[in-house]
């Protein structure tokens, strides 16, 4: 965005919002809104401190594994699907219900069938994941340029090679996309996981400071939360870049 | 051809060493006949062009004897042995090319010898070569789409070379690039089937194209496609390149082509 000939670098709203943010908490309007200034010294008192280590620890446990597995599920899943016929007519109908499902009602018979565990989160948090990249993947393995499938078949591939070598890249814009915003629910995942299965991680910080009213605390994990999803997801659209020089031709 | 306008070539006689050979093949899709009941042999050494309008069939018949489409009946036979799916003694190239995108040009001429497991150096080193043949040295290190169409074909056609297979099978391979490139390459396939001891079907569109550049035409007539008739021009064959598209046998070659086919052409 440009003004007045200036050209603003990105994300220049969010200086404005914390403006905004501040006044209303220097106003004291409510207790829920402390100013920007306060959670940010709170923010940095509590880094560091065994409890927000331990739940950073907990949380960012949960949410790896669910991703890898999410992702190592998701796009071979996902890509045969958008090979086999047989496979996408008997698992579409599954894969668009749970993308739509509001999973978090699933939660309780996951505790019933998982126990309050880790297990139990992980399976959440992958559940949350793994649909989207599932179709991601399908998508872009349905728009390969048919003589590219041709090409591997003529030239002798192996169905390993195929896949590997052609299917997989040639799927890689869209499969990225997919990755990028199943990691932006994984998030979410992890934290409805932890707030409702067993209060760990940032879901148990979450339930302390929301239950005590420390409002500053409360924001402070929710900008931690935002800002390492914010860098993971805008990793991800990097390598979308990356890969955009052969997505309009393939 | 009509009655009142026989042929000006005196047809020789069919070579006897036979590369590939269709037999009876016929292929539906559900009621659609598509092929039926064609037989044509393809001499070794030679290019042969399919040539018909659109909607004959000559691509389908390019990939049933490529084994990427199976025939309803009938078989294909290679040097006398029946194939049944895509096999090292045959080679494509695309119409649209079929590079990888993600791939350099090196990789994508080496891709066919990569899949059939030839090691990465000796690969490279085959590809260096047909990259240098077909005029691309220099390009090893760029991608596809920083190429023209011309030199994105190039690379197919070097792939296909690479790999060294008897039979060359193209689709249309000039179609996609400009009238200028499209010369250039009929020119260069000339010398291309006169060094390499290949077998080439040749499946195009163009009437000019396919009396400039072949031995042997098949003409086919669609719905269901079958053959018409097959000319083998003999009178300039040995002319240079430039002198061809000046020879009278050529251009009355075309023109009866043309006169036979155009009741076919909506």
């Amino acid at each position: 965005m440009t003004v007045y000939g200036y050209r603003l670098p990105g994300f220049s709203s969010l200086i404005l919002w914390g403006l905004l943010w501040e006044v209303i908490g220097q106003l004291d309007v409510t207790f829920f809104v402390p100013p920007l200034s306060e959670v940010i010294r709170t923010l940095f008192s509590i880094i560091g401190t065994p409890a927000f280590t331990k739940a950073l620890a907990e949380t960012g446990y949960a949410f790896s594994i669910s991703v890898a597995i999410a992702i190592g599920l998701g796009i071979p899943i996902g890509i045969l699907m958008g090979r086999s016929r047989l496979l996408d007519e008997l698992l579409l109908p599954w894969v668009n219900m749970f993308l739509s499902a509001p999973l978090t009602a699933l939660v309780p018979v996951l505790m019933v069938l998982f126990g309050f565990g880790m297990k139990s989160i992980i399976i959440t948090t992958t559940l949350f994941a793994i649909w989207i990249i599932i179709l991601n993947s399908r998508a872009g393995v349905r728009q390969i340029n048919r003589s590219l499938v041709e090409m591997a078949q003529s030239y002798g591939a192996s169905p390993f090679d195929a896949f590997f070598k052609i299917y997989f890249w040639a799927a890689l814009p869209e499969i990225l996309g997919g990755v990028r915003i199943g990691i932006i629910r994984a998030v979410k995942g992890v934290i409805i996981g932890q707030l409702l299965i067993s209060i760990v991680g940032f879901g148990a910080l979450f339930e302390l400071y929301s239950s005590n009213f420390l409002m500053a605390h409360f924001w402070a994990i929710l900008i931690v939360l935002f800002t390492l999803a914010f860098t993971i997801s805008e990793f991800l659209a990097y390598l979308e870049r990356k890969v955009a020089y052969y997505a309009a031709k393939r | 051809m009509s009655q009142t306008n026989p042929p000006p070539v005196a047809t020789e006689e069919a070579p006897s060493d036979i590369a590939v050979s269709v037999r009876n093949v016929s292929k539906n899709y559900g009621d659609v006949e598509a092929l039926k009941d064609l037989t044509l042999d393809f001499p070794r050494g030679e290019l042969t062009s399919l040539l018909g309008p659109s909607g004959c069939g000559k691509t389908t018949l390019l990939k049933i004897i490529a084994g990427l489409l199976k025939p309803t009946s009938g078989e294909v036979e290679i040097s006398g042995k029946p194939i049944t799916g895509p096999g090292p003694d045959r080679a494509f190239v695309f119409q649209d090319f079929a590079l990888l995108p993600w791939a350099t040009v090196l990789r994508n001429v080496a891709f066919g010898l990569e899949l059939r497991g030839v090691a990465k150096s000796e690969r490279e080193a085959i590809a260096e070569k047909y990259i240098n043949n077909v005029g691309l040295s220099g390009f090893e290190h760029s991608y596809p789409h920083e190429l023209s169409g011309g030199m994105r074909q190039r690379v197919g056609l070097a792939r296909a070379l690479s790999v060294d297979a008897d039979v060359l099978l193209m689709d249309e391979p000039f179609s996609a690039v400009d009238e200028q490139t499209r010369r250039k390459f009929q020119e260069d396939l000339l010398t291309l089937v006169h060094e390499e001891n290949k077998t080439f079907i040749f499946v195009t569109h163009s009437i000019e194209e396919a009396v400039y550049v072949s031995d042997q035409i098949a003409i086919l007539l669609p719905r269901p496609s079958r053959v018409l008739e097959v000319i083998r021009p003999s009178g300039f064959r040995n002319k240079s390149a430039d002198s061809i598209r000046r020879d009278p046998e050529y251009l009355d070659i075309v023109d009866n082509i043309w006169a036979s086919l155009r009741s076919y052409v909506e």
